[in-house]
């Protein structure tokens, strides 16, 4: 069964040897509910570095 | 009263100028001294390079703003330093040379009180046989994302690449660091992701064979020899973290490389091992490595004493430990904390201006002696940080007197979120959201990695893209002084 986001595997060796995400991970990158948790951590995680920083 | 010339009006000088200005008020002068006319918020010009910004949305004209502030704008550039003054004067100067305002190549003597030299990186594009013109501009085999002007350039460059792909032509795309002492890999980085991402929309990416070429001895290390970061409960190396996107994208690398020639469609390089090769493009897209801006200084007897004031690189001395030897000695106190010229006390440097102690990666080279490894990065969040501590420690000599504490702002206790775009598009648009600190590891606070891993971290998605977004128009806001910029954090 072909999966999509396995094919880069056997392009070159340096990418069978690391890691490529799978369809879940990719879908979650552009899921606008989840993206949209991840913003409002990331934000408050970015602030405390600015914080932490001045 | 007293005179503050900042020379640069970029981040650092930018930040420098505008928060001296608020707590000076009138009752001391505040000069800008740039060679630009326009302020530009270069993280964005990835999208222009790519088409999808113009030239007019990351750049403003700074002479209203200065108006509005206060500052005294003087659209030249600094020739040298005169710290003791000259035979006639014990007041310290720098002479400059008009590039604007009608006074094109004029010189003119500013004496100063405290100076502040911001003025970033000299693009050294003819380190490299013919990355430049032989005259110090960009040569005409690559392109560059390094100024707006060359970003619309790029844009051109990639619209020309994507219509021959489009009647067919395979296109050979090499995208990187042009020297093996080279800065600035992020940059490279959004590049080619964002090249990527138009190829795939224009539909066309099938027609493409994308190449990354770095001076960095693994993929992920960005001139910080790489970071730590918590990843889906893991903590994992920036390389594995790197690597990852680059096979899930189908761009290929080739890393350890000094490129030591540049001609039109082909560079030669050297790799860490020693060995020689070729690489042929269409497209290219190579960023020049940098040197400090040229700045001679003089004594009172007018003998040079550039190398007191400037490290070989011609970045500004200021209080680093410059003698901390082989990699295995050094320390994050080795960086600088107050940025103050160790020699002449009312001189400071702020962002890319000031010379940092040493490298943060391992300094690597070839057997054959070339030296192989990326420069510190100080732009971004630490050069706006450092930019407002200056600013505070020159502001409290100025108005408390020599005696007053200098504040501190070292990047061995400073983070930096930093935002890699990975394709532009507010639901289809994904970017590396990153935050490392601090950004010069720590080994005796943080054993292991160096680094907080509960403030390392990193992640790619559409969030990022929203915050590089919403940070492109925070920050030109904050620039341009609109109501509230001091709410807005560097």
């Amino acid at each position: 069964m072909k999966k999509e986001e396995e094919i880069n595997f056997q392009k070159s060796e340096d990418f069978s040897r690391t890691m490529i995400p799978g369809a879940f991970a990719r879908k979650m990158r552009t899921c606008l509910i989840w993206q949209f948790i991840r913003f409002v951590i990331i934000n408050v995680k970015m602030i405390i570095v600015v914080g932490k920083s001045h | 009263m007293a005179r503050l010339v900042v020379l640069g009006g970029g981040v650092a000088g930018h930040t420098t100028a505008t928060f001296a200005a608020k707590w000076l008020g009138s009752a001391h002068e505040v000069v800008v001294v740039t060679p630009n006319a326009k302020w530009n918020w270069i993280p964005s010009n990835i999208w222009v390079g790519v088409g999808q910004m113009t030239k007019e949305e990351v750049t403003f004209d700074l002479a209203s703003v200065y108006a509005k502030a206060g500052i005294t704008y003087k659209q030249a550039k600094a020739v040298s330093l005169n710290p003791e003054g000259n035979s006639s004067s014990d007041k310290a100067f720098v002479t400059i040379e008009y590039t604007g305002q009608d006074k094109d190549g004029t010189s003119e003597n500013i004496e100063y009180d405290y100076i502040v030299n911001a003025t970033g990186p000299k693009l050294n594009f003819d380190a490299t046989p013919g990355l430049g013109n032989g005259e110090g501009q960009m040569g005409n085999n690559t392109v560059s994302v390094c100024t707006a002007e060359h970003a619309v350039h790029a844009s051109h460059k990639l619209t020309e690449a994507i219509e021959k792909m489009k009647k067919g032509e395979r296109q050979r795309f090499l995208i990187g660091t042009g020297h093996g002492m080279c800065t600035c890999q992020g940059a490279a980085f959004e590049y080619i992701f964002n090249i990527e991402h138009e190829l795939r929309k224009a539909g066309v990416r099938e027609m493409a064979d994308m190449k990354w070429i770095s001076n960095e001895s693994f993929l992920g290390d960005f001139g910080m020899g790489g970071l730590h970061m918590k990843v889906g409960g893991y903590v994992v190396s920036s390389k594995l973290f790197a690597e990852s996107l680059f096979a899930e994208r189908d761009v290929e690398w080739l890393i350890g490389a000094h490129t030591s020639k540049v001609e039109a469609g082909k560079v030669e390089y050297e790799l860490l091992d020693g060995s020689k090769g070729e690489e042929e493009f269409d497209f290219a897209m190579l960023i020049p490595p940098f040197a400090g801006v040229g700045i001679k200084a003089y004594d009172k007897a007018g003998e040079d004493i550039t190398g007191t004031v400037f490290a070989p690189n011609g970045f500004m001395k200021v209080d680093a430990k410059y003698d901390a030897g082989a990699y295995e000695n050094w320390k994050a106190s080795d960086w600088p904390r107050t940025y103050q010229n160790p020699t002449y006390s009312n001189m400071f440097a702020a962002g890319i201006a000031f010379a940092p102690p040493h490298l943060i990666s391992k300094p690597m080279s070839s057997p054959n002696g070339t030296p192989i490894n990326p420069t510190p990065p100080r732009t971004g969040m630490p050069s706006g940080i450092i930019g407002k501590a200056v600013a505070h420690s020159v502001c409290d000599l100025m108005t408390k007197g020599e005696s007053a504490h200098l504040h501190e702002a070292s990047m061995a206790e400073m983070g930096a979120a930093c935002v890699a775009s990975a394709g532009k598009g507010i639901f289809t648009g994904t970017a590396a959201a990153m935050t490392v600190y601090p950004v010069v590891p720590d080994f005796e606070k943080y054993p292991g990695t160096g680094r907080d891993t509960d403030y390392t971290f990193g992640e790619i998605g559409l969030a990022g893209h929203w915050i590089k977004h919403i940070l492109h128009f925070l920050f030109i806001y904050k620039a341009k002084l609109n109501p509230g910029w001091t709410l807005i954090p560097e």
